[in-house]
């Protein structure tokens, strides 16, 4: 118990040292599109593979599960829909980037750790911890958002594609069924869901790479610390922000 | 000058520091001897703020370090370049961008100037034509030189250097050193290097500090190192066994 309240201690120490005004605007300029292009851009290939294929599965499954035939069959649409942008553009995108986004940043302010890197930044009177997590956090929460937007549309994508090749049912039924009882308020729902996850997987990611001890040993338990804890910390948000938002 | 008053510094139950007190001069390579573990980089450490210390007083010519806020250091920082033991370039930049990085946040200097004063840094170390190469594609003794060259980017008082021979060949060693001492009394600059190699002390060790299990025990110069009557220094001065047949030479030579 002990241990836990210090690690709260010293994350939220260490969010109170982010969040001041940079060193340098010009240099937070500079690291905001490096990030930009490091967090956001190069996830976008693996968010667009796994929201066409789950996309796609998820118009076989309803599709398989809707055998009643006074059930129309454009409902394999809206429920395509309600569960992308519900559940898995937000919250199972989430996780991928917890794994793909948390790891990498957790190694890579831990490496920059062991081999003094961030103490010779801190020599010269740089706030590293300003200059190196403060554009992450940042760039996540602004355009994951935009990354959970992308992932649905490629995940309704998906689905059209496999209602194309097997005419499971028709095109037709399928995007009736997207426009069917729309609410606005879901995508709010999930894109705010998502800048929370962004902003919870960017900086418990690097907490623990800026306090990773102990050799290259020691950052490859900071980066597997930080997914677990990422993981957990996104599935009780997910319930915090559904209960607040939701009910 | 750097003024050392009583440091002391724990780290839980451990006692690293020990009443440690020490004058630093300018134009002078001022070097911290002792075995793994007896505290030198912890000294070193805490005289640029990196760790907190528990009680004693550090100055920087008539200013207490020790003393200032994290904000009010930041000026003194800008007279202080550091080479650290594994030479700490950043892996993300390239040797331009590294020896930029502190012009970059201290100065108003312009895009030419800045250029011009990192092809300087580069030529001063003997470096010619890396600007563009990561440090991953530089050998060690490569690495220590574009560090040096960091570390004088903003013309530093103070240099710290701790181990910059660490992992080296001897040859590359010989020229690191040389190269410190030379930008040392070019610059007048107060220099402070931890070090436990003996050819070091022996070539440019001005000043000489023996730390042993925290505690200050010896100070003089490289002269008399070898005949300081202090039996820890002795023992790690004649630590390998060609230092000792040596020292055995010359005890027998000195009863005939």
């Amino acid at each position: 118990m002990g241990d836990t309240l210090e690690i709260f201690g010293r994350y939220f120490k260490l969010l109170k040292v982010v969040f001041t005004k940079p060193d340098k605007n010009s240099a937070f300029r500079k690291q905001f599109l490096i990030e930009s292009e490091k967090l956001i851009l190069n996830s976008i290939p693996i968010i667009a593979v796994i929201s066409l294929f789950i996309g796609a599965v998820l118009v076989i499954q309803t599709a398989s599960n809707i055998e009643n035939p006074l059930i129309s069959k454009m409902y394999v649409g809206y429920m395509t829909r309600e569960s992308l942008v519900l559940e898995f553009c937000s919250t199972m995108v989430a996780l991928i980037l917890a794994g793909k986004v948390g790891s990498n940043i957790a190694s890579e302010i831990g490496s920059m750790k062991i081999s003094e890197q961030i103490d010779a930044m801190e020599m010269m009177g740089i706030n590293s911890a300003n200059y190196l997590i403060l554009p992450k956090i940042v760039v996540t929460v602004l355009f994951n958002p935009l990354l959970m937007l992308m992932s649905f549309i490629v995940g309704l994508l998906g689905g059209a594609m496999i209602i194309y090749i097997t005419d499971i049912i028709t095109l037709n039924q399928y995007s009736e069924g997207l426009q069917y009882a729309f609410n606005f308020y879901y995508f709010i729902y999930s894109m705010v869901k998502m800048a929370i996850f962004s902003f919870l997987i960017t900086s418990i990611s690097a907490f623990y790479g800026y306090y990773a001890e102990g050799g290259a040993l020691g950052v490859g338990r900071s980066a597997t610390r930080a997914i677990v804890t990422c993981s957990v910390a996104i599935l009780i948000a997910n319930l915090v922000v559904t209960q607040i938002m939701l009910n | 000058m750097i003024k050392v008053i009583d440091l002391n510094k724990r780290f839980g139950e451990k006692e690293v520091l020990k009443g440690v007190s020490i004058e630093y001069t300018p134009g002078e390579c001022s070097l911290i001897i002792g075995a793994s573990g007896s505290g030198k980089t912890v000294l070193l450490k805490s005289l640029v703020g990196l760790h907190q210390i528990d009680s004693g007083e550090i100055w920087y010519g008539n200013i207490e370090w020790s003393a200032l806020s994290f904000k009010e250091k930041k000026s003194i920082r800008k007279e202080i370049g550091m080479l650290f033991q594994g030479s700490a370039l950043f892996d993300f930049a390239t040797v331009e961008e590294n020896i930029r990085f502190p012009m970059d946040f201290f100065t108003d200097w312009s895009d030419s100037e800045k250029r011009k004063r990192v092809d300087f840094c580069l030529e001063r170390v003997n470096l010619k034509g890396v600007n563009t190469l990561l440090p991953s594609e530089l050998s060690g003794g490569m690495q220590k030189r574009v560090g040096i060259a960091r570390a004088i980017a903003l013309n530093p008082k103070y240099l710290f250097c701790d181990e910059p021979n660490s992992g080296l060949d001897p040859q590359t060693s010989i020229l690191i050193d040389q190269l410190i001492s030379e930008i040392t009394k070019e610059y007048n600059i107060t220099t402070v290097i931890n070090t436990h190699d003996m050819n070091s002390v022996m070539a440019i060790g001005d000043r000489v500090g023996f730390i042993h299990q925290g505690e200050l025990l010896w100070e003089g110069d490289k002269e008399q190192v070898l005949v300081s009557g202090c039996k820890e220094l002795d023992n790690f001065v004649f630590a390998s066994e060609m230092a000792k047949k040596m020292r055995e030479l010359l005890d027998s030579k000195r009863q005939e």
